[in-house]
């Protein structure tokens, strides 16, 4: 892939020849790394031929979170190609006028005398629900046809990107698409793992890189740190994930504490993989812990079907009424407080949009929760009575 | 912009028609007048003069000579007239045949054929003048109403530059040296109704001169050319006399204009100089004349000026011999006098005419009877609207235009009486009539400008201020080193297969293209409008066609077989609103940017009125689809102009839906598009083989197989040419890859089946095996769910507990539900599923974006 889109961008710079290519690979595959790395190879290498490029390689970068629209973008590829109507940093001018005047700017190229532009495209994706696609149009037509070179690179993560493209600027694309897929199994996994984890030997301080280095080498020989990886892997192959995890476990890292340890991973695993919602549940008093069993009795009874307060109040009434021994029977609009706090929660979802006719105590709701999170979740909750413990994990919610 | 709505003209004959003709019903006249009814200003144009007649652009109206009036049977007003063209109307690529620099105020004698001599008189706007210079000459710096004086040293034909020829640079002289006498009187005449007598008094003398400057033309070819430098001299200073002692005079006079005995009496001074200075030279007149006539031999640096200088002495001579005698009937009834002027006038220059043996010249003759009106009306105008100051520049321009207007008419008569080299002058005498064919002079090409007179007015003072910054010129910095030059047979064929490598001709379209050829070629030659729609899907190479279509045309056109057209092109992709294609067309046709709707306006205005000097208009619309508009006034207007009766406009529309007229295009719009209709089939792979083959003529790069392989290939899915040479370039970088390794010279089958499989292989299949083990298993739940359900869409929910069911069973551990969203938004993004937007957490639901099947197999494969 490296060599392919070095090969294209080499000439598009040396022959003048215009190209279009679109980079596809899911997130965290290293689409804009690629980029970034061939860009600076061919840089390296036109330093060896007179520095053709290095000066006149110009480079619009265009993201697609940034440039919303075609208008946006217009005026930062004038902006980046330094036009003669951009006056610092603005560019003036209608929407209609910038367009004219870039397409002119590029039909005067030729071949062989004007210098190639590359244009970068990142997240090609939403630069397509551009309306009439006008830019991706302009720019494909401009790659096929004999104008300034242009080389037009998208970088995105869809798969089904060229479905989104109409006809005709798909027909004028040249479908070149280069795929990058996070490929590598798991003994490069824990290669890039040591590699991202061990200090470069620039590091001031000689010895302490060589403790930290072999420390590094210890822990992915270590059978804790290997499933900790192992399970990461198999969840995903992003290796920002894998960052992240590192990241985790390297802020503990002290001075007392100085060389990473296989705890320290899994800690930071344990954290890495904590569900949110289940979080929540933790922090919630004993009486919504109540509400939401009865809600997950009524999901039980009902199969997913949507309840109201009323519902869940009658169930917690029946609780209380044959069960609790421990727990005190709370006034309704107590219990209607707690439930509003679910609500805000999010743990609980309305249907649809509280109106002023509908009384709150009728109106249909949702769980957000499993009822398997809500067990994980009952299991480490301190200080939880028993009685609840067995109303919640007793599948007939009143026996 | 000023359109001719915003002051609008009254135009009304002057005088009576003087010749008629039964059978055709058309009576001529002398000369017509404009009336402006926002300045209450009244111009009188006579036959002769220098006139500018509106265009297509209206900052640069059309520069004419006006060589006869008439009105047809259907009380239509008509105008024929001698074209000349600025150098904007010539061809961007035959103005290098000029060699020089060219001022903004020279025009060019023109000779093109097939321009329309005769246009509607409503289109006049004003007078100017045009003065007659030797090709050499420097243009003499006038400062004064530069707006309106232009100057001829060249005619042009169409093809090439030539020097004017001796007899039309007489009569252009002629013309404008009448032109000069004639605008003395009429300015003679304005007095009558402004009632400013030391105006009357000094247009009344310079009226005088038009007799004297007949003898002397008489005069003039007896003697022999001589002393051209003292001649200069002489212009010069006369020059100095006329430019600033007259204004300031005139200037004085107007203002003490009632005490009338005062004024004359600086009139008269100023006369009794220029008098003694139109002495001096008289001499030097006849060799001026002679010069006229044998210029063309004669050494081209020798100054053009002379006759100039000796016209205007001549003029002011007889001012200064004849204005006694006028001032006094001007006193007494300055309004008969000037009737008196004009017909005295008329006698004149009848006389004239006999002299010069010319049979038909009564329009010429008559047409100093009409300038004076003309004169007066203007300044009329000057004065009313105007500041001093500019009044006086408009007077001195005035002055020079008439002196032109001689030598032009000048020119005229001798051609006539030769018909020499003017082609377009069959002066027969039987002809009289219809004496607007006889001056059907080529017209140049150029569009301009629509003026209506009191704002140009306004306008010239601030001709100087500067617009809106649009002059920035669009360019990409040229690269320091040059392109390298393909090097290997690879790179050869590579570059010929890129879509925009421009192949000599276009194979297996030679139908269409001889279609739409021939369309637009009958079209041109009868100078008519006609839309025609064109559609097929994407890489058919109709714009190719269309484009070559052009081309060829340009060329035939350029080798004087077709009428010359001009050739517009829009693109509904590159506009960002419908609306802009007028501003497009609009800046194409006469370079002027103005906002879309007023661009409306002007093209229709353009479009529905008969232009005079309007070429036909070939114009191509690109992606015509994108033109839509809720109300489809864009495509109306666009279809409509071609029906008008003077549109000349031809359009080729192009889009890729063959049913595009019966979809999305109203009835009114779908029939204005007529009929006329050519579809582009794909390519098959016989022609796909063949485009392929015909590109790489030449160069052994492809195997035979190959080649056909990929038109096979392609052809099937959708006769793209651009896909398919894309294929062969990409296989040719794959060959060279490979070759670094072995050495295989041409790109084979194996190379060709790979650049295939890469541009046309499903990326889903791929990115399911290189997903991580959880979403594989992620995938399987969803299969599980579908298959559970029946449905193909299920919550986060359900899947979740397939998901946790799956992992029991591989004996994994199970992910947490903040794990499986995870994961779940992670194939979204790769489009392997669909998903909700995502603020219902679990109970978002999910679709597959791929076939079952396709995920089945991905999966068990593994």
């Amino acid at each position: 892939q490296h060599r392919h889109l070095l090969e294209l961008l080499k000439r598009t710079t040396v022959h003048g020849e215009s190209n279009s290519a679109l980079v596809i690979g899911p997130r965290g595959s290293g689409k804009t790394a690629l980029l970034n790395r061939v860009l600076k190879d061919l840089r390296e290498m036109t330093q060896v031929r007179e520095n053709l490029l290095e000066l006149f390689m110009k480079i619009p970068f265009l993201s697609g979170l940034l440039q919303t629209n075609d208008k946006v973008a217009l005026k930062e590829i004038t902006r980046q190609l330094q036009l003669e109507n951009v006056v610092e940093d603005k560019v003036f001018g209608s929407f209609a006028e910038n367009l004219a005047f870039l397409l002119e700017a590029l039909r005067k190229g030729d071949r062989t005398s004007s210098c190639p532009i590359l244009f970068v495209l990142d997240e090609f994706d939403l630069f397509v629900h551009h309306k009439n696609q006008t830019l991706l149009y302009n720019l494909f037509d401009i790659s096929q046809s004999a104008q300034t070179p242009v080389t037009v690179i998208g970088l995105t993560c869809r798969q089904d990107i060229l479905e989104l493209l109409e006809k005709r600027v798909k027909s004028r694309f040249s479908h070149r698409q280069i795929y990058l897929m996070n490929s590598f199994d798991f003994k490069q996994y824990i290669k890039i793992f040591k590699k991202q984890l061990s200090l470069p030997d620039e590091f001031p301080d000689q010895s302490f890189a060589q403790k930290w280095n072999n420390n590094v080498q210890h822990l992915s020989e270590d059978k804790a740190v290997q499933d900790v990886l192992q399970n990461l892997f198999h969840h995903t192959k992003d290796l920002r994930s894998l960052h992240l995890l590192l990241m985790l476990a390297g802020s503990a890292v002290t001075v007392h504490h100085p060389l990473l340890t296989a705890a320290d991973l899994q800690e930071a695993s344990r954290q890495h993989r904590a569900d949110s919602r289940a979080n929540i549940v933790h922090g919630l008093s004993v009486l919504e812990i109540c509400l939401i069993i009865a809600m997950k009795h009524l999901n039980e009874v009902y199969d997913g079907e949507p309840f109201n307060f009323q519902m869940v109040y009658n169930e917690f009434q029946k609780f209380i009424q044959r069960k609790a021994h421990s727990m005190y029977n709370f006034e309704k609009p107590v219990v209607m407080k707690a439930f509003e706090h679910l609500l805000q929660l999010e743990l609980v979802k309305p249907l649809e949009r509280p109106s002023v006719r509908a009384q709150r105590e009728y109106l249909l709701m949702k769980l957000l929760l499993d009822s398997s999170q809500i067990m994980d979740a009952l299991q480490v909750y301190p200080n939880c009575p028993t009685d609840v413990k067995q109303w919640a994990a007793s599948s007939l919610s009143w026996l | 912009m000023n359109t001719r709505q915003q002051s609008k003209l009254i135009y009304s004959w002057y005088g009576k028609p003087f010749s008629s003709d039964r059978k055709l019903r058309t009576s001529q006249y002398k000369g017509i007048l404009v009336t402006s009814e926002s300045s209450k200003t009244e111009i009188c144009i006579q036959l002769g003069d220098f006139i500018l007649v509106e265009g297509v652009n209206a900052d640069q109206p059309y520069v004419a000579q006006l060589l006869d009036l008439y009105e047809d049977g259907a009380q239509h007003k008509h105008a024929v007239v001698q074209w000349f063209c600025r150098l904007e109307e010539i061809p961007q690529n035959k103005r290098k045949l000029l060699k020089r620099e060219i001022s903004a105020q020279e025009v060019f004698f023109d000779q093109v054929l097939g321009y329309d001599t005769d246009i509607a008189a409503e289109t006049i706007i004003g007078s100017i003048m045009v003065l007659p210079l030797h090709l050499g000459d420097e243009l003499p710096i006038i400062t004064l109403n530069k707006e309106r004086t232009f100057y001829v040293k060249q005619s042009w034909d169409g093809k090439c530059f030539k020097v004017l020829s001796p007899d039309t640079f007489s009569k252009l002289k002629e013309a404008s040296r009448k032109r000069g006498v004639i605008t003395n009187s009429s300015k003679a005449s304005i007095p009558s109704d402004i009632l400013t007598p030391v105006k009357k008094e000094t247009k009344s003398v310079v009226r005088s001169a038009t007799k004297p400057k007949n003898f002397d033309m008489e005069i003039e070819s007896k003697h022999s050319a001589s002393k051209s430098s003292l001649a200069k001299e002489r212009h010069s200073q006369r020059v100095a006399n006329n430019d600033i002692k007259t204004p300031t005079a005139r200037k004085k006079l107007e203002l003490n204009s009632p005490t009338r005995s005062k004024g004359r009496l600086l009139e008269c001074e100023v006369l009794g100089l220029l008098d003694d200075d139109s002495d001096a030279i008289a001499p030097l007149e006849p060799s001026a004349t002679k010069r006229k006539v044998k210029f063309a031999s004669e050494n081209l640096s020798s100054p053009p000026k002379i006759p100039c200088s000796n016209d205007k002495s001549k003029s002011t001579s007889e001012t200064a011999e004849h204005s006694w005698r006028f001032s006094d009937t001007i006193q007494l009834t300055p309004y008969t006098k000037v009737r008196d002027f004009s017909e005295k006038d008329k006698n004149l220059h009848e006389k004239d005419n006999s002299l010069s043996l010319v049979g038909y010249q009564k329009p010429s003759s008559l047409s100093p009877v009409l300038t004076p009106r003309a004169r007066r009306t203007c300044a009329q105008k000057t004065s009313t609207l105007i500041a001093e100051q500019i009044s006086l520049l408009k007077s001195h321009g005035k002055l020079a235009a008439e002196e032109d207007f001689l030598s032009d008419s000048d020119s005229s008569y001798s051609s006539s009486s030769e018909e020499e080299e003017d082609d377009d002058v069959p002066c027969t005498p039987e002809k009289k009539t219809k004496s607007r064919r006889i001056f059907s002079t080529p017209k140049s090409s150029r569009k301009s400008a629509v003026h209506t007179p009191a704002k140009t007015l306004r306008k010239t003072p601030l001709q100087g201020t500067p617009r809106t910054p649009r002059n920035a010129t669009p360019e990409i910095p040229r690269r320091i080193q040059a392109a390298q030059e393909p090097a290997s047979v690879l790179e050869e064929a590579r570059l010929r297969l890129h879509v925009s490598a421009i192949p000599e001709s276009l194979p297996c379209r030679e139908e269409e293209f001889q279609d739409i050829y021939n369309f637009v070629e009958s079209k041109l030659i009868d100078g008519t409008g006609g839309c025609m729609y064109i559609s097929g899907v994407p890489g058919t190479g109709k714009t190719a066609t269309v484009h070559e279509v052009i081309r060829c045309l340009q060329q035939a056109a350029e080798n004087d077989e077709l009428p010359p057209f001009e050739f517009v092109e829009i693109n509904g992709m590159k506009l960002t609103d419908p609306h802009q294609a007028y501003v497009q067309i609009l800046e194409f046709l006469t370079g002027q940017k103005v906002t879309a709707t007023h661009a409306a306006v002007l093209l229709a205005k353009l479009f529905s009125t008969p232009g005079p000097k309007r070429k036909t208009t070939v114009l191509i619309v690109d992606e015509l689809d994108l033109l839509w508009t809720r109300k489809q006034n864009v495509m109306y207007n666009l279809f409509d102009w071609p029906t008008q009766k003077h549109s000349k406009l031809i359009i080729l529309a192009i889009a890729n839906t063959m049913d595009l007229p019966e979809r999305i295009m109203m009835n009114r719009v779908a029939s204005r598009l007529g009929l006329t209709r050519m579809s582009f089939q794909p390519y098959s792979y016989k022609q796909l083989q063949q485009i392929i083959s015909s590109r790489l003529k030449g160069v052994k790069a492809f195997e035979e197989d190959a080649v056909q392989l990929v038109s096979r290939k392609v052809a099937a899915l959708s006769g793209d040419a651009r896909r398919c040479l894309d294929i062969c370039r990409r296989a040719t970088e794959i060959c060279e890859f490979a070759r670094q390794k072995r050495t295989p010279e041409i790109v084979r089958m194996a190379h060709v089946t790979e650049a295939i499989d890469e541009m046309f292989s499903s990326p889903y299949v791929n990115a399911i095996r290189n997903a991580s083990l959880h979403e594989q298993i992620f995938l399987k739940a969803i299969l599980a769910e579908f298959r559970r359900a029946g449905v193909e869409e299920a919550t986060v929910q359900q899947i979740y507990h397939h998901h946790v069911a799956l992992c029991r069973m591989e004996g994994l551990q199970s992910p947490t539900v903040s794990e499986i969203t995870a994961i779940c938004s992670r194939l979204g993004a790769c489009r392997l599923l669909l998903v909700e937007s995502s603020t219902k957490y679990l109970q978002v639901r999910v679709r597959l974006n791929l076939s079952q099947d396709d995920v089945m197999y991905a999966l068990r494969e593994e």
